[in-house]
């Protein structure tokens, strides 16, 4: 029998990839921590740790503690900033010939302008995405992405600025992840990624006080798996732009059923700590799923558990 | 670095909650230099879920590399349970490493012992050895002893503490310093223990001038600098803005002058 290499290639708006694994941000650095484990030019999309318009420390430590099948992290968004991301990180990833999706973060709409207007010359940078779990510090430090009207406006001033593929990072920490899909899809999203960190703490028994500094931390990892699948599952329902599913995904089995409740890529995060060759086995076993279902392209999983 | 199954060639208890565990990793020893670590996914599944990092003890010439770690919780438990010719998945070798100078004092306090053994035998084997001199410290015997063998067998002024006194000095490694640093020497101290002894160790240094190296650690979750997790407060002397080191990239050994200690 002649069995022909399935198409893994998978369009975000625009932006047309080889193959729908990408990884997370914050979790792969940004691209070249991995190069002794992974061809990053395999990979369908490198997005990098956020990136705000100034540097910024981070929390003080303890940031991450293990949980059951999970981590929390404080992290605090330490970054470079935007100056030496694009000095000191995008030549390198220029040169690998890196498919490379910004993540950005701000404080305002006028910081998530500034950097989508300064990102949007920057030979190799091939999409934005908007973390909009951030405080919009001008409305008391609500989360931007808590807000149906305040991620609406995000997402439009943004839009408004960038040609670049737009891709807006919904936080599950919502009552209805798919309104606030909706709002941005509404604002000129080109595709929403879901799910960002669920908020959460550990204590320690030893020391009566919260393990992290921060005391408060986003779980990740193969324990929030069934909730962000749920979440990509009901959104699926309510947008026509492309779904980017996240959470606890580690294996290619993990990959299946998001792309099977309506995800048309995916993103790999905790897992590439544990197995830093996770997003190549990923493709790897989801190429082999496609033969093996005698499918010929990716494509046709995308939504079919709803069919 | 590198990742890659290693076969576990021996798995030894030293004594109750102490294990020394043998790999074959021919391409991770040949690489490894004394204050690396490896990071081990403890066994299959998801719980635990991280890895652990732990410090190469360890290497002989042919392609073996030891641990010694203590059993604390899930991630050691399931390590202490493994057996000889089993694999297990290993990350390495990771960090930075000790540098060497003229006059060396090495001084190690509990598991904080395990990469100075490492250290010791390549200071050894350089053309031109250096003064050494070692400190070590347990919380007793039992424990002390876990180590004890393959440094008495270096041939080195040893000098050993512990906190009940069941073996050699009753008290702490501080306290042996000036025993064993005596002179003007221009000694270089490597130190790797628990917080509180390597800030210790640290503050005599400071008031010598003699450089110190000390071995810190922290929670991490990838252990190649990509998590940000295992952040440790800088003392930034140079005034460049860096609030912050990561153990697994700046470190883990770090020049005494550039931690905030707290
Ligand atoms: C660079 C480095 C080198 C180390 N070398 C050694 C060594 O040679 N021998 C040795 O016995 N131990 C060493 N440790 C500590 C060792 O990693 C922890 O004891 C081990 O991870 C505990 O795992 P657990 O699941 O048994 O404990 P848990 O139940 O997870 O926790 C028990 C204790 O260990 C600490 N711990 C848990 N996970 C980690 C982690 N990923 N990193 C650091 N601490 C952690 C926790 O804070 C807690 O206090 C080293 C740590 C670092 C960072
Ligand atoms: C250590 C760490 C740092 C992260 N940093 C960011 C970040 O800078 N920006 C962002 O949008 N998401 C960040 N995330 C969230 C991940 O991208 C991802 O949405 C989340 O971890 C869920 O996926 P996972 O379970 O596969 O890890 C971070 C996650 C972790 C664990
Ligand atoms: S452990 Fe992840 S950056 Fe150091």
């Amino acid at each position: 029998m002649d069995i022909k290499t399935p198409k893994l290639a998978v369009n975000i708006g625009d932006l047309c990839i080889a193959n729908p694994i990408m990884t997370a941000s914050g979790t792969f650095g940004y691209g070249r921590e991995y190069e002794n484990f992974v061809d990053l030019s395999q990979i369908g999309a490198i997005v990098v740790k956020g990136i705000s318009l100034q540097p910024r420390p981070g929390n003080p430590p303890p940031r991450i503690v293990e949980t059951a099948c999970g981590m929390l992290n404080a992290i605090g968004l330490e970054n470079v900033g935007l100056d030496r991301f694009i000095q000191d990180k995008m030549p390198y990833l220029r040169q690998q010939n890196c498919c490379v999706i910004v993540n950005v973060l701000g404080d305002s709409i006028e910081e998530y302008c500034q950097l989508a207007e300064q990102l949007n010359d920057v030979e190799g940078v091939s999409g934005l995405e908007l973390n909009i779990s951030c405080p919009n510090v001008k409305k008391g430090g609500v989360a931007f992405g808590t807000n149906e009207s305040m991620a609406h406006a995000v997402t439009n001033a943004v839009r408004k600025l960038t040609k670049l593929p737009l891709i807006v990072k919904l936080s599950p920490n919502v009552t209805d992840i798919g309104a606030i899909a909706c709002a941005v899809e509404e604002g000129g999203a080109d595709s929403v990624s879901l799910i960002n960190t669920l908020i959460g703490m550990a204590i320690s028994i030893k020391t009566r006080k919260p393990i992290l500094a921060n005391v408060i931390g986003g779980l990740s990892g193969p324990a929030i798996k069934p909730i962000a699948l749920r979440m990509v599952y009901q959104t699926a329902d309510r947008v026509k732009i492309p779904i980017i599913g996240i959470g606890g995904i580690s294996t290619w089995q993990d990959a299946v059923e998001f792309l099977l409740a309506g995800a048309t890529a995916i993103q790999v995060g905790t897992a590439n700590f544990v197995n830093p060759k996770a997003v190549e086995e990923i493709r790897q076993g989801l190429t082999e799923y496609l033969v093996e279902q005698k499918m010929e392209s990716i494509k046709e999983l995308t939504g079919a558990a709803k069919r | 670095m590198e990742q890659q199954n290693a076969t576990i060639s021996k798995i030894e208890r030293l004594c109750t909650d102490i294990v020394r565990l043998t790999l074959y990793a021919p391409s991770i020893a040949a690489k490894a230099k004394p204050g690396q670590f490896i990071n081990l996914k403890t066994g299959p599944g998801f719980d635990p879920l991280l890895r652990r990092p732990f410090s190469i003890h360890n290497i002989d010439g042919e392609g073996h590399l030891q641990v010694i770690f203590k059993i604390l919780g899930k991630g050691t438990s399931a390590l202490a349970d493994l057996r000889q010719s089993q694999t297990i998945n290993i990350v390495g070798p990771l960090g930075n490493h000790f540098q060497a100078s003229p006059s060396m004092c090495l001084i190690g306090g509990g598991l904080g012992i395990a990469p100075l053994l490492f250290l010791a035998r390549s200071i050894l084997g350089q053309q031109d050895v250096p003064t050494l001199k070692i400190i070590l410290a347990a919380r007793n015997k039992q424990e002390l002893s876990c180590f004890t063998p393959e440094f008495e067998a270096l041939d080195l002024p040893l000098y050993l503490a512990t906190d009940d006194g069941s073996l050699g000095h009753h008290g702490l490694v501080t306290e042996l310093m000036p025993t064993a640093l005596s002179g003007d020497t221009d000694w270089q101290v490597c130190s790797c223990g628990p917080h509180p002894m390597m800030s210790a160790v640290a503050t005599i240094c400071r008031q010598h001038k003699w450089r110190c190296q000390v071995s810190l650690e922290t929670m991490m979750a990838c252990g190649i600098s990509a998590c940000l997790g295992c952040a440790v407060p800088a003392s930034d002397h140079n005034n460049t803005g860096k609030q912050y080191l990561h153990v697994c990239q700046d470190g883990p050994i770090f020049w005494e002058g550039d931690i905030k200690w707290t």
